[in-house]
């Protein structure tokens, strides 16, 4: 059986149907995962032996669970930031190469209680801090469309192993983009929720007050049926917001006719490769097709978008970084590496005495400008569509030695975090060389339903998620 | 803008080489200098935005959380134990 072509859905349907066991599938994907994962490398720890386990059990009552819950039997890998009680937790770092958690993430118990089947855990930039996935202090994962090029960051073992159908579904973190880039770099669909939408408990901090938890799939749907199992109020996460019980699939098939869909000028400038551009006036074109409105609108404060989050962002990675002191677990700080320690110096910096007004205190005044800035657009649309990532996936090594262009890569997600509204990102075709280019729609705080409805849309109409790459 | 990268190391418990040193002192200057075109935004009167869904004092009761971990397993992680209490260097030097 091909299984390139498989998504949650059709994995829960195969079930319904009796067409295939939980083994089978489980199997499946581990043997395809140990003969092309060699040439990605997206997986840090393969958990065969318990998947398989666990996978028999399952089995037992495949029948019953999978007409009561869609995600029962489904296979799942963590970025390896997500704490799974047993089984070794990195965060793709030296200081956390041998630490074995005594407990579940929320969302990883969330995810297990729903029946779902771990393979393992990815690999990631450390500390989730990068764009590319090459600042993982144990190797590089590769782009399963073209393997000389990144498959973006810092997710990236996530978007990896989803594209080269390795796992239907792949968990990540988005604090300035690390869900919504790889997912744009790899054909992949990104949902970074709005803040405190989905519990953090059990994930490893990179900057508390812009950290989202979401995922990778193939299609909107899953993207959908995933966030059921992961939204909700945890009392081991205060900051999130109680929003009910939700079914987020509920208005996928709905028509988009007369929405308003905004495109912030800003956005749309000379550093945008021709390429991108081109796939997002192709992107207008088939959501005016489906009756959209398309407007025109404006947030003035993007320009400062990125300067306010290498403030933010680093100022409380070198909060969260200073518990690792390997007193508790882990090992000294001397194993740090080098985007680490770039970070927490940046960030300690700018909270020093004597700096803290002149940076963290001014950041965070111009991160309400540019919240204002997409309250009154809010007014005016319904969401917002824009690219993701300026460029396609580049070349390995490209931008290594130049940190500050490797930040910039990052300007048309972080805006999102810093307002902390939700963004989901959906294939909107392939550059000249097969790399996939990206789409991303952004609405308002907790308006996850409406994206979904827009993303599946445009999915139902394009189906980029069917052109797999060749490994 | 010049940072003194030995100092802020110091403060954050970081010790460099001098080849880490090298490599991100100008690095960090240029990241500055670019994170300091904010200064020319008048933000005077602008309140500073820190939670973005607008919580503020969220309190639960302690007993909610119970069991916590065990101490075994609370001291699973470390490689310096000493009668069931984590071990330190010391802080404190005698004169």
């Amino acid at each position: 059986m091909d299984i390139t072509n498989l998504t949650i859905k059709s994995i829960n349907d195969g079930y319904k149907k009796g067409e295939f066991s939980v083994s089978e599938i489980i199997k499946l994907y581990l043997e395809r995962i140990s003969k092309l994962d060699s040439s990605i490398q997206s997986f840090i720890t393969l958990t065969s032996v318990e998947a398989l386990e666990n996978a028999g059990k399952k089995d037992m009552n495949i029948s019953i669970e999978s007409e009561k819950n869609p995600l029962y039997g489904i296979p799942i890998a963590y970025k390896d930031l997500f704490l799974t009680k047993g089984i070794k937790t990195t965060a793709s770092s030296n200081i956390l190469n041998d630490y074995i958690p005594q407990y579940d993430a929320t969302v990883v118990k969330r995810f297990k209680d729903s029946g779902t089947v771990m393979l393992g855990k990815l690999n990631c930039d450390a500390w989730a801090h990068g764009s590319s996935g090459e600042n993982s202090d144990f190797f590089v994962t590769k782009n399963p469309y073209n393997t000389s090029y990144v498959p973006g960051g810092s997710s990236s073992g996530s978007s990896a192993s989803v594209a080269a159908s390795f796992t239907p579904l792949a968990t990540g973190t988005d604090t300035g983009g690390s869900i919504r880039q790889p997912a744009s770099l790899t054909n992949t669909v990104g949902l970074k929720p709005t803040y405190g939408l989905v519990s953090r408990y059990g994930i490893i901090s990179m900057a508390s007050s812009l950290d989202t938890v979401g995922h990778f799939t193939k299609t909107v749907y899953d993207s959908a049926l995933a966030l059921n199992t992961t939204a909700g109020i945890d009392k081991y996460d205060s900051t999130l917001t109680d929003r009910g019980k939700l079914d987020y699939t509920k208005k996928i098939g709905k028509e988009i006719k007369g929405m308003k869909l905004g495109i912030p000028k800003e956005y749309i400038t000379e550093s945008i490769d021709p390429q991108v551009k081109s796939a997002f006036e192709n992107a207008k074109r088939v959501f005016q097709k489906l009756g959209a409105e398309i407007i025109e609108v404006s947030l003035p404060n993007t320009e400062h978008a990125v300067a306010v989050y290498y403030i933010i962002q680093p100022s409380e990675v070198s909060s969260n970084l200073a518990r690792y002191d390997g007193i508790r677990y882990g090992n000294l700080r001397s194993y740090f590496g080098e985007e680490a320690k770039r970070r927490i110096i940046l960030g300690t910096f700018t909270l020093s005495s004597g700096y803290y007004d002149a940076y963290y205190k001014k950041a965070m005044q111009v991160r309400t400008l540019i919240i204002n800035d997409f309250n009154c657009v809010f007014d005016k649309v319904d969401v917002l569509i824009a690219p993701v990532s300026p460029t396609p996936a580049w070349k390995i090594g490209e931008k290594v030695n130049d940190p500050l262009k490797m930040y910039l890569s990052d300007i048309l997600t972080i805006p999102a975090n810093l307002a902390g509204i939700p963004s989901l990102a959906v294939p909107a075709g392939f550059s000249k060389e097969r790399l996939p280019i990206g789409i991303q729609i952004m609405g308002q705080q907790f308006s996850e339903e409406i994206l979904f409805q827009i993303g599946h849309a445009f999915e139902d109409e394009t189906k980029f998620y069917k052109e797999i790459p060749i490994l | 803008m010049k940072i003194d990268v030995k100092k802020v190391a110091s403060l954050a418990n970081l010790s460099l080489t001098e080849s880490d040193n090298k490599k991100l002192a100008p690095q960090l200057e240029e990241i500055v200098s670019y994170i300091q075109k904010l200064n020319k935004i008048d933000s005077a009167n602008i309140e500073p935005t820190s939670q973005v869904t607008g919580l503020t004092n969220v309190l639960r009761d302690d007993s909610q959380l119970r069991p916590s971990l065990s101490q075994e397993e609370a001291l699973s992680g470390t490689k310096n134990q000493h009668n069931g209490a984590f071990q330190v260097e010391g802080i404190l030097e005698e004169k």
